[in-house]
């Protein structure tokens, strides 16, 4: 178990690995990748109990985890690297031609530590439910987790699925919403507001926390009392408030950065604000 | 003198019932999954027998498809079952992302295909189905004839790992295929042999094709009667050396002519042994109310569409 000091060391080298990806690739989405870098680095490095060292799609006995807005893949790609899926070097092939670390991330190309392709939005909290009930049918008693962005959350298919999982008492889930206000036409608010999110999820029947995604001691401790409140006949949902960019002034308080690449100049500005903790791939 | 006389009907759903209920006997990794439509699916007695595997999604077709890949990749196999509608039009990005593109060990189980469908008009009577599945990298495609076939279909896909979208319908029809034949998913079954045309029908059209058989025979034309119950993969064997004996090919479905079987048999002839092709499909439209059978002669999918059509294969083979 790594503490507080450590986690906020991983998640500044995931923070500069996708923004060096991003660059490299001369596309990805920076914005919601920084923002949600520091639930990831919990989740992979405190939260889950897991297995990178030999990877396995039933996953069995362990805590699984799937990426619902797959545009953040470079954020996701890092941390799976980085805690020992696959070589940290292979960041460094992102979005090109014959990599294993597509676009948006998928199971076709046997990328260890991922279970099914996201990118196509609204989908994941559903492939997460089912999950969830084989790992009942299993008896296995292992957490799911799903994470959405909150622009996401704008499609049908999420509202299906936030109905039928406190209808079924699925309470070995975890659902995460980013709540960062922003997608790529603008504010949410603007776009299509969200209304009150915790009272919809809790109107829905689930257990809702919120938190301060981009503070490291309350996103462990959360996700903490998150689990501790499973098994209790209700999944639950933690509206995570966070800033889209966290961590390169330029990027934060806009919706700007969403799918654009940094160049190399603005890249060269972004590292300067991110110490180097762990070596570059 | 009839040849094929049917002697018994059913539905085929009913097959498909029949054939989840002895899965859930016996594979314990089974799992149905049903939007609102147990009883048009006949899955009420795998859901009265075995609840714990057994889940009602409700009205939600998007979320079933995403919940039978989660249980796929938790080592279940997964049956959904909701019409053929909206087993695919309704949820095709579903199926893309999270079942073919992810390659998961999912069945898609679809009711009320095509016109026979009937009253309920052209919002239900899918018959793109067969073109939106099969251009899907890694899925399997299957539209069976019967109840027999249809059941044994069911007990096979469960034995294949990887998507697969079984297709059937709703109407009772003759039920003659053999119970005891087995099923091996991608082989065609030859019911006729014949020299003078080659016809390759598929779900309830085989029955249709077979019909057309006993006319072509008092007419002294030798139909050979190919059952595909596997739109994808083709057995290409089997089509191109029956092609090669006869010449010209008429192809039977109860689907749009757009993305049907014949378009794969065309595609598969003009690339490797040009041959005169005839399409008993529905034309570039929608359907509408009616009776299967009054339908299937309206949008000229009938016996005699079959038969005329052997015909017209016949006389554009050249010498």
């Amino acid at each position: 178990m790594y503490d507080i000091d450590k986690l906020k060391d991983i998640a500044c080298q995931v923070r500069r690995d996708l923004l060096r990806m991003i660059h490299g690739s001369a596309s990805g989405h920076p914005g919601g990748s920084l923002g949600c870098t520091d639930l990831l680095t919990a989740l992979y490095f405190s939260a889950m109990n897991h297995h990178p060292e030999k990877f396995e799609m039933e996953g069995k006995n362990q805590d699984l985890f799937f990426l619902s807005n797959g545009h953040i893949s470079a954020a996701w790609y890092s941390v799976l690297a980085r805690s020992g899926y696959f070589p940290v070097k292979e960041l460094g092939t992102f979005r090109i031609m014959g990599t294993r670390l597509q676009g948006h991330p998928t199971p076709a190309e046997h990328l260890e530590g991922i279970r099914i392709a996201s990118g196509s939005l609204g989908q994941g909290l559903s492939v997460a439910i089912g999950n969830a009930i084989s790992k009942k049918l299993n008896g296995d008693n292992s957490t799911v987790y799903c994470l959405m962005g909150d622009g996401e959350i704008q499609e049908g298919q999420v509202w299906e699925a936030a109905m039928f999982a406190p209808h079924n008492k699925i309470d070995n889930l975890i659902a995460i919403v980013d709540n960062n206000g922003k997608q790529i036409d603008g504010p949410t608010d603007q776009v299509l507001s969200l209304g009150d999110l915790p009272a919809k999820w809790k109107s829905f029947g689930w257990d809702v926390l919120e938190m301060n995604g981009n503070d490291m001691d309350e996103v462990v401790g959360t996700l903490k009392v998150a689990k501790n409140r499973l098994n209790n006949k209700k999944p639950v949902v933690i509206i995570m408030k966070t800033e889209m960019g966290m961590g390169v002034d330029f990027m934060m308080g806009t919706h700007k950065w969403h799918g654009n690449a940094p160049n190399a100049e603005q890249l060269e500005k972004a590292l300067s604000q991110i110490p180097e903790t762990l070596g570059d791939y | 003198m009839k040849k094929y006389i049917a002697v018994d009907e059913k539905d085929t759903r009913s097959g498909f019932g029949a054939g989840l209920f002895e899965l859930g006997q016996t594979n314990q990794q089974v799992v149905a999954l049903c939007a609102d439509l147990i009883g048009s699916l006949k899955m009420d007695a795998f859901v009265k027998e075995f609840p714990d595997r057994f889940i009602q999604v409700g009205i939600a077709e998007a979320n079933m498809i995403g919940l039978a890949a989660g249980l796929a990749i938790g080592g279940k196999i997964p049956f959904t079952g909701t019409f053929a509608n909206f087993s695919t039009g309704r949820v095709y990005d579903q199926i893309r992302q999270a079942v073919a593109y992810s390659n998961k060990n999912v069945k898609i189980c679809a009711s009320h295909a095509g016109l026979t469908l009937g009253e309920d008009g052209a919002t239900h009577q899918i018959m793109e189905d067969l073109g939106l599945m099969k251009m899907l990298p890694n899925m399997t495609v299957i539209n069976t004839a019967d109840y027999n076939q249809t059941r044994l279909a069911t007990l096979e896909i469960a034995k294949y790992n990887g998507p697969v979208y079984l297709r059937f319908g709703r109407p009772v029809v003759p039920n003659f295929t053999n119970p005891n034949s087995g099923f091996e998913i991608g082989k065609a079954v030859t019911y006729e042999e014949g020299t003078d045309v080659t016809i390759i029908a598929t779900g309830h059209m085989l029955w249709k094709a077979l019909e057309a058989w006993d006319i072509l025979h008092e007419k002294n034309i030798h139909a050979e009667i190919i059952n595909l119950h596997t739109i994808k993969p083709l057995d290409e064997k089997a089509v191109l050396s029956s092609v090669l004996k006869t010449g010209c090919v008429v192809t039977a479905e109860e689907h749009l002519r757009n993305g049907g079987l014949g378009d794969s048999i065309a595609q598969l002839l003009a690339l490797r042994n040009p041959a005169p092709v005839e399409m008993v499909a529905v034309d570039d439209k929608f359907g509408e109310s009616g009776k299967p059978e009054e339908l299937l002669v309206k949008y000229h999918i009938d016996t005699p569409d079959i038969v005329e059509a052997a015909i017209r294969a016949i006389s554009r083979k050249k010498g």
